[in-house]
Parts: C-alpha cells; sequence; structure tokens
C-alpha cells in the first residue's frame, strides 16, 4: 500500500507529450508547484491543462506557458497573464471557458463515476451552444459531461504513506473535487508521515482516490494579490 | 448622486440578520463595510469560505487563506473551510440568501451580461454564471452608463449574456429599480436626482409610478 514516491520527476513518469492533465489550485492558492517545476524541467509538450486559473507570467502554470508546453487550456478565468493573452491572440493557445461550479462539478463527477449532470449555469448563453438542454421543475438546466484526464495533480498540507490527504485553509478548492478524475493522481504535500499517524477523523480525501504521493522539497506559496489592513 | 460607497450602502439596507451573502468584485465588496450594527451576516467566498473577515494586519497574510479576488483575507469565529464543488452546491443548492455582482449590461426582462466583450481579451466568467443561474436574490450593483455615457439598463443586453431572467433589483449612483414584468421599476431616487434625469439615463423600459422617494442613505 506504499504510494510514495521519492520526488516530483518520479510522480510524473508517464506523462508524455499531448496528455491531458487536471491540476488543482485557485489562483496560485495550493498549486502543485513542484510538479509544475518538474513539468518545465521534462519538457512534455502538446498538454491540455484542466485548471480553474493558468497561473501568472513566470509562476504556476504560467512557467509551462512560457516554455510553449501547454496546447489548451480549460479554465473558468485567466486574467492577469501577459503571455497568456499573448499565446491566445496568436492562434498558438486554445482556450475553453467554463463556469467556476461547472468545472468542479465536472472534475467531481469524473472522479465519482458520473457521466453528466445538469446545471442552471449558463443556459441560454454561449456557454449552452450545441448542449442538451431540458426542464427540471419549471426552471431550464444544461446537460454537462465529466472532465476526467490521464493525470490529476493536487497538492494537499500533509499526506501519509496511504495517500490519505488533509488540506489546510481555502487550499482545498479544485485539490479536493479533482482527486481521483485522473488515471493517475499524484498528491504534493508540505509533511509525508507514516500511515497512522493522522486522525482518520480528520482525513478530508481518503487516500483511495490517490495513486502517487510525495513531500514536495519546496513550496514557494506566492501570494497573487497581498492585501493589508493597517495594525 | 451617490458615489461606489453610497451604492454600497443603500445596498446594505437590503441586508437581514443571518443571512449567507455572496459579494463580487468591485462596488460589492464595499458592501461588507456598511453592514447594519448589531446584524449576523455570513460572507460566503466561492474559492471556498464562509465567515470571510477582513483583510489580515500587515505580517499576519497567509497564502492559504484567500478570497475569490485571490486577496489575502481572514476568516471570522464560527467560519468554515470547504472545496469548490461543495462551494457551488452552496449556491447551486440557494442556500446562499443574497448575491450582490456588478455588470456590463442589465435587461428590462432582468438578463445581465457582465464577462465578456466580443474583441477584447475574455478572461472568462469565474463563477459569474453559476451565481446568477441559482441565487434566489440578485442585486446588481454598477453605474447607470458606461464609460462612453451609454445607459447599461437595456431593452436588451447587446453583450454576450451571462444569464438570463435572474436580476431582481439594480442599484446606480442615480436610483433603485426592481426588475418587473413590465421593464424597470423605479423604487428610490439617489438625493438630488430627478425622475426626469433617471429617464433620460435609462434605455430599457422604465415604470414610474405615483411620487418616487429619495433614498434614505
Amino acid at each position: 500500500m506504499n504510494k510514495v514516491v521519492k520526488n516530483a520527476d518520479e510522480a510524473i513518469q508517464g506523462l508524455e507529450d499531448n496528455m491531458t492533465i487536471i491540476l488543482g489550485g485557485f489562483g496560485l492558492c495550493g498549486i502543485p508547484e513542484n510538479s509544475i517545476a518538474a513539468l518545465v524541467k521534462k519538457g512534455v509538450k502538446g498538454l491540455t491543462c484542466i485548471s480553474n486559473n493558468a497561473g501568472v507570467d513566470g509562476f504556476g502554470l504560467g512557467l509551462l506557458l512560457q516554455q510553449h508546453q501547454i496546447k489548451k487550456m480549460i479554465s473558468s478565468y485567466v486574467g492577469e497573464n501577459a503571455e497568456f493573452e499573448r499565446q491566445l491572440l496568436s492562434g498558438e493557445l486554445e482556450v475553453e471557458l467554463i463556469p467556476q461550479g461547472t468545472l468542479a462539478e465536472r472534475c467531481r463527477a469524473g472522479a465519482a463515476g458520473i457521466p453528466a449532470f445538469f446545471t442552471p449555469a449558463g443556459y441560454a448563453t454561449e456557454v449552452a451552444d450545441g448542449k442538451e438542454v431540458r426542464e427540471f421543475h419549471g426552471k431550464m438546466y444544461v446537460m454537462e459531461h465529466w472532465l476526467k484526464a490521464d493525470f490529476a495533480i493536487i497538492k494537499a498540507w500533509k499526506g501519509d504513506t496511504h495517500g490519505n490527504l488533509i488540506f489546510r485553509k481555502t487550499t482545498r478548492n479544485f485539490n479536493m473535487p479533482m482527486a481521483g478524475a485522473g488515471k493517475i493522481t499524484i498528491a504534493e504535500v508540505e509533511e509525508l508521515v507514516p500511515a497512522g499517524e493522522l486522525d482518520p477523523d480528520q482525513i478530508h480525501t481518503p487516500g483511495i482516490f490517490v495513486k502517487r504521493i510525495f513531500q514536495g522539497e519546496k513550496f514557494e506559496k506566492r501570494i497573487e494579490q497581498r492585501t493589508v489592513r493597517p495594525k | 448622486m451617490l458615489d461606489k460607497n453610497g451604492i454600497a450602502k443603500r445596498i446594505a439596507q437590503e441586508l437581514k440578520d443571518g443571512y449567507y451573502v455572496n459579494l463580487g468584485i468591485g462596488i460589492p465588496t464595499l458592501v461588507a463595510n456598511y453592514i447594519p450594527e448589531g446584524m449576523d451576516i455570513t460572507f460566503q467566498s466561492e474559492n471556498g469560505m464562509l465567515g470571510m473577515g477582513p483583510f489580515p494586519v500587515e505580517g499576519e497574510e497567509d497564502a492559504d487563506l484567500i478570497n475569490a479576488g485571490k486577496q489575502t483575507v481572514t476568516i471570522l469565529e464560527g467560519g468554515s473551510y470547504f472545496d469548490s464543488a461543495t462551494s457551488f452546491a452552496m449556491i447551486r443548492g440557494e442556500h446562499v440568501d443574497l448575491t450582490v455582482l456588478g455588470a456590463m449590461e442589465v435587461s428590462e426582462t432582468g438578463d445581465i451580461a457582465n464577462w465578456k466583450i466580443p474583441g477584447k481579451m475574455v478572461k472568462g466568467m469565474g463563477g459569474a454564471m453559476d451565481l446568477v443561474a441559482s441565487a434566489k436574490n440578485i442585486i446588481v450593483a454598477m453605474q447607470h452608463v458606461n464609460k462612453a455615457g451609454e445607459s447599461k439598463l437595456l431593452p436588451k443586453c447587446s453583450l454576450p449574456l451571462t444569464g438570463v431572467g435572474c436580476v431582481k433589483r439594480i442599484v446606480t449612483e442615480l436610483a433603485v429599480f426592481d426588475v418587473t414584468e413590465n421593464g424597470f421599476k423605479l423604487i428610490e431616487r439617489a438625493p438630488g436626482v430627478s425622475v426626469e434625469e433617471i429617464q433620460k439615463a435609462t434605455e430599457g423600459k422604465l415604470i414610474v409610478d405615483g411620487e418616487i422617494p429619495e433614498m434614505k442613505i
């Protein structure tokens, strides 16, 4: 049952060109930064990345964009990234925009074995173009399909050798619904402990969803919008 | 005429004790500064938090604790954290009592456009489409006219839609409106603003029924 791999390089073994990957995080909060660094180092290209955001210039998925490793982004919000904008306008990069709740639920559905579901989000907007719509209890809904990927890469605070995960504060975000939405789910954690050390009552994501786990070498945890109030 | 804070103050009058509220980016965020004394309001941030508090004091920022605008924030006593799927279950499931958001255009039938301008870099809708499709009670906080001086209250939206038939109430620097079956119903005027001025700035159908009171701010 030992799911531990040595480091990020070993964790992304088998992740090849033109694959689809799901990545957790909201903005730069709770992103799998060690795995992203390993992807940059490996130089895999033609990736389709499913992630709520696309990082910023020089950090997060912005690092993969810089090296032209991403072919397509599937996200809900991609602002704050000049290189992203440049590649999009020049036609180098494809983008599909999805309402945030729909994105989260599509990933959850992928992990949960639910091929499609109905949501009110996007009804009568361009998001619903070409999709089945149906009325339930007097209200219109759009059918959305699950999202699955070759790899799902998430980040947690603590994890154990069985892949059980505990998150800290608002880093749960997309990391939790994305766990299990990849053929292989990789979890990078700040602190890896032997199975039995985490209280089973406190586990957020059970280890069954996780195939490979490692303790990240370094977490920069960059803040995108540092806002403070006077003391 | 109201400034941004005035719009936020007026919207704060819509709050009720015990409400769970989601505030959008921009003017809506300011509403949190004007919660009536003694009222218990819980703010939801769709990236995964109930009980969102003020910005942290310098030195106490935490990269793991942000709001939906990616700003560092704090959490209040009794708050909770959760994942994005659970967050939108709260929103879609109509457990959030009030959503306040900005808009580029609103139509007289309650359609809203606030995510995309054709020909400009599109950043995405984020959670706006989920929020407007689900909330029981949606208030739009916005400037009455755009930078070109054109009305944002229209018979029909010209920009790509975020949602249809969902806006219940609009607060601008000039007035408060309810979206009704027959169009924009004028509810209150901003201090010093005449019905004629409001009419002139409103391209969609305006309903003026009797004397229109001035807002109490």
